[in-house]
């Protein structure tokens, strides 16, 4: 069942590869929307079987390379489910929202689906290698994306996201050969590493394959100083391509975190969690105030990411650093890091979308060249304004609960760090207000309108709109209801721990 | 006495490549020219069966034969059956270019001659039929590097040769001096003579002989000879100078390590180290700025023997150093072959800035450069992907962690480079240039070439096992 999920869409990439190019647009985005309506189905029914008590389901390990310790292993548990789901949901936005794109669809839609199954791929991989090859196919799909398809500096930017990430990769790389090398019998597969505990005792070799897997993470989810990377990816990508950047990529670091470096190294996080809270602090606060100083709206959001990945690291950090006197609250912690994880995803997903539409329109993101479009655009200055006010984590929406679960849940064991990164909302509050006013209130001023738009500012269209508003939506579901969510995560956070108090 | 194991069908797959080789001379002789495509036929024929010989060959013992001087086993049979493989490739690469050309006959026996040489290095058991195999393997070579008769392949012709004639006569001294200190050639003997030789002796007779061996792979500091080789000779030439000769040599050089020097007293895991830091650094950091795709993949191509390097240096200390080397090898060689094999399939395009528009004339053609340049990046789940997992964790394994470290980040800046030949497909291209012109045969090995490496990676299980395999000593 995982295999099928996870396979679909590049097997459907591959067909669409070899209907000629001249056949009917729609007929590619009819291929790739309802792929992805099928993913979320199934994605969906896996979650119906899903058994709540935690543990790893629907595994399939399969023999791969087993000289060199390597299977294909996959499965899901209360980590990955989550993000697995959100994964669907984005990507069948993102199939939604490029209806009206014409340039080169089949290729787009071909590459789309791929960069589908590598994320899922990633999310349900019980195999370091598997997860490796995943990862590097993201970053590879992902530069063809924006090299194929950005504005501007797209080329420039797509090398250097390469670049950034790829370094990542190979600290990873580097960090599961030492963790192969040391577990006996040599294996990389994740759940008998973390049954065998292999580096337990050895301070020094456990703490340098944290350092190479933690900077590698830390690349991809992006921390500072490994941060710089994002910001020109972010502007010079498609709407679709930053959407899924910002909604999924980012969360593979994360989750790796979660998934690898907890279980896998728990001596050595014990040991080394104050680095990340102290990264997690600085990366929440730095990420704010650069994003405070923007004027680009997609420039802007994407540094309000690196400012929620902090929350993130931050949490993490927080959960490794103390006795077992605080287990309800690293638990909390932990809990609210995933949480934030997908409610992180959908909100800048959607704004994203929303910057997308923006550009679409007036063909620059920078927000002086805008005012009062809430008069010509209502519908589309409301769901900005609500993905915004979700985004600063207002109550009622997942942000919110997000925010509080990891505040709280940190502010035990961390409390100087949490304080200090409870400043970090306020920053956030005031930045998203600003840009609101800026280019939604006062009078009407549009920058000249591009080539090709027959009238100026259209408000949102109609599949604009189905991509964006079911985003936002399920946000405020989060929001309000998130318990069908929550009783997923806490049995495997719970267990995250444990693995972690050894 | 040695025993009676001079039976020519131990030889098999060499013997087919010379027969094929000598046949080919005579049969162009007289058929006419535009029949001479017969030879080229008759040569991947001979290659085709030499690679099913040694595939059968294979699944005997392992044993040395011709006296001591020829080794049979996994060694020399992947040897043999990744460099008739790539042979294969290099004739479908040039059969289409060279017909009807007025030489065509001589230059498919000089390609099989220089790859018989490749045979004879991979499966070399003794110092004298090393220097032999060297020698078959440069000759040809030289001729093919000046095939064309023009400025640039004179030039990398008479470089190539220079070089190669020094380097020579320096491995030539060095087997003189090994001989001096272990009074024979033969490696199974060596290796416990030389065990008691003065240690100067050995470590400049070892020197040396290493000399040849890193001229023939490419690797600093024998390296001069390959930029200018492979850029000025034609692009199927280019391939085959830019791998083949490479896997005889670093199979010469690993049975070397493995077993003459296992025992002797010479600091050869450092010394190794140190040549695979100066290969991959020198190559990666001339690479970056280059223009011309033959001369960016011939510094690439340096850089990967430094990669090719890491099994050898912790040869002996790790059990995974030998199925490390053998599989980066065979993966190197089909990946590094595709893409040049997109350089056959667009003869017009020398520089990154010709390949301006590709992604929209030929989107096929880009995947398989993509997928071959990413592949020699080692980005999964190409075989070059499993290569570099294999040797880094090999180098590690052997306690040569820092090696790896240095390998990886050198791998990211190989990185560089290799974008830099992807990314100007995406843009548009400029007003005055015309459309490719593309040379289908090559467009299909290319194709052949990129899905391979692919399912190589893949399959990487299935390879590794057969990998394993005792030396013969």
């Amino acid at each position: 069942m995982l295999t099928a999920i996870v396979l679909l869409p590049t097997a459907m990439a591959a067909l669409l590869l070899c209907v000629p190019r001249g056949a009917p647009r729609h007929l590619f985005l009819t291929a790739w929307a309802s792929t992805t309506a099928v993913e979320l189905v199934l994605t969906v029914i896996v979650w119906a079987g899903y058994r709540a008590d935690g543990g790893m389901q629907y595994e399939t390990r399969a023999r791969w390379i087993p000289s060199a310790g390597i299977s294909y292993h996959i499965g899901v548990d209360g980590l990955s489910l989550p993000l697995v789901a959100l994964t669907c949901v984005l990507f069948l936005a993102c199939a939604l929202y490029a209806w009206r794109d014409t340039r080169r669809v089949r290729e787009f839609a071909a590459l789309f689906l791929f960069l589908q199954t590598t994320c899922l791929g990633l999310f349900v991989a019980l195999d370091l290698i598997l997860f490796f090859v995943f990862f590097d196919l993201s970053i590879v799909a992902m530069y063809f994306v924006i090299a194929g398809w950005g504005h501007k500096n797209a080329a420039r930017s797509a090398l250097k996201f390469f670049l950034y990430t790829f370094i990542g990769s190979l600290a990873l790389l580097l960090g599961f050969i030492g963790l192969y090398l040391a577990a006996d019998p040599h294996t990389f597969d994740i759940v008998e590493l973390t049954d065998a505990n292999p580096l337990a005792g050895r301070t020094t070799y456990g703490a340098l394959v944290l350092l190479a897997i933690g900077v590698g993470l830390a690349v991809k989810t992006p921390t500072v100083p490994f941060h710089t990377w994002l910001p020109p990816a972010h502007t010079d990508a498609p709407a679709a391509g930053s959407a899924i950047l910002a909604g999924v990529l980012l969360k593979m670091g994360a989750y790796g975190f979660l998934r690898i470096a907890l279980p896998v190294l728990p001596g050595a996080w014990r040991d080394h969690a104050l680095v990340f809270v102290v990264v997690g602090v600085v990366s929440v606060l730095y990420g704010a105030l650069v994003a405070l100083a923007q004027t680009d709206f997609k420039r802007m959001v994407a540094y309000t990411s690196v400012n929620h990945m902090g929350y993130i690291v931050l949490a993490i950090g927080a959960a490794g650093a103390v006795g077992s006197d605080q287990e309800e609250a690293r638990r909390l912690a932990v809990t609210g890091s995933l949480f934030q994880m997908v409610s992180h995803g959908l909100l800048t997903g959607a704004l994203f979308l929303l910057a997308g539409v923006l550009y679409e329109r007036g063909r620059t993101y920078e927000m002086p060249a805008y005012s009062g479009v809430a008069g010509r655009a209502p519908v589309f200055a409301a769901l900005t304004g609500v993905a915004a006010f979700a985004s600063l984590g207002l109550p009622g929406f997942s942000g919110f609960i997000a925010e509080f679960q990891i505040l709280t849940g940190s502010l035990g064991p961390q409390p100087v760090a949490t304080g200090l990164a409870v400043l970090g909302i306020l920053l956030t509050a005031g930045l998203f207000l600003r840009a609101l006013q800026q280019v939604f209130l006062g009078p009407l001023r549009l920058p000249l309108a591009a080539p090709g738009t027959d009238r100026p500012f259209p408000d949102i269209r109609r599949h604009e709109g189905l991509a964006i508003v079911p985003l936002l939506v399920l946000g405020v579901v989060l929001g309000i209801a998130p318990r069908f969510v929550l009783d997923v995560i806490e049995p495997a956070s719970r267990t995250v721990l444990e693995l972690l108090a050894r | 006495m040695p025993p009676m194991n001079e039976n020519p069908v131990h030889l098999l797959p060499e013997v087919l490549l010379a027969a094929s080789a000598v046949l080919g001379l005579l049969l162009g002789a007289w058929l006419p020219r535009r029949r001479q495509w017969l030879t080229g036929a008759l040569a991947a024929v001979a290659c085709a069966a030499g690679i099913v010989a040694a595939a059968i060959a294979a699944a005997d013992p392992v044993r040395t034969v011709f006296g001591d001087s020829f080794a049979l086993d996994t060694l020399t049979a992947t040897g043999r059956i990744v460099i008739l493989g790539a042979t294969l490739l290099v004739l479908a690469l040039a059969l289409p270019r060279m017909h009807a050309d007025p030489r065509e006959t001589e230059f498919y026996v000089l390609l099989q001659l220089a790859s018989a040489g490749a045979l004879m290095l991979a499966g070399a058991q003794d110092l004298l039929l090393l220097a032999a195999a060297y020698l078959l393997a440069s000759v040809p070579a030289y001729a093919l590097a000046g095939f064309r008769k023009d400025g640039p392949g004179t030039e990398a012709a008479l470089k190539f040769y220079v070089v190669g004639a020094l380097l020579g006569v320096v491995m030539l001294g060095g087997v003189t001096v090994l001989l001096a200190a272990g009074r024979t050639t033969s490696y199974p003997m060596l290796r416990t003579e030389l065990a008691e030789a003065p240690g100067g002796l050995v470590a400049v007779g070892t020197l040396a002989l290493l000399a040849g061996l890193l001229f023939k792979a490419g690797g600093v500091p024998g390296h001069f000879w390959v930029p200018d080789a492979v850029q000025g000779s034609s692009a199927p030439v280019a391939a085959f100078l830019a791998t083949i000769p490479k896997i005889g040599a670093l199979v010469a050089f690993y049975r070397l390590a493995a077993v003459p020097l296992a025992d002797a007293d010479l600091p050869w895991a450092g010394l190794v180290a140190v040549l695979a830091v100066a290969s991959m650094t020198l190559g990666n950091l001339a690479a970056f700025f280059q223009q011309d795709v033959k001369r960016l993949l011939a510094y690439s191509t340096i850089s990967q023997v430094g990669y090719l390097l890491l099994p050898v240096a912790v040869a002996g200390r790790t059990d995974l150093d030998q199925r490390a080397l053998l599989y980066y090898l065979a993966g190197y060689a089909l990946t590094n072959l595709g893409a040049f094999a997109v350089v056959c399939a667009l003869p017009g395009a020398h520089t990154l800035d010709d390949y301006r528009g590709l992604a929209r004339a030929h989107p096929a053609l880009l995947a398989s450069l993509a997928v071959c340049l990413l592949g020699l990046v080692g980005t999964p789940p190409t075989a070059v992907f499993l290569g570099k997992l294999e040797v880094f964790s090999a180098a590690f394994d052997g306690g040569y962690a820092w090696l790896a470290v240095v390998a990886a980040v050198n791998t990211v800046a190989s990185l560089f480079y290799y974008l830099r030949w992807i990314g100007p497909a995406f843009r548009t291209p400029g007003a005055a240039r015309e459309p490719h012109a593309t040379s289908r045969p090559a467009a299909v090995v290319a194709y052949a070439a990129a899905a391979g490496s692919v399912v190589l990676g893949v399959l990487g299980g299935v390879v590794l096992d057969v990998l394993d395999g005792p030396l013969a000593r």
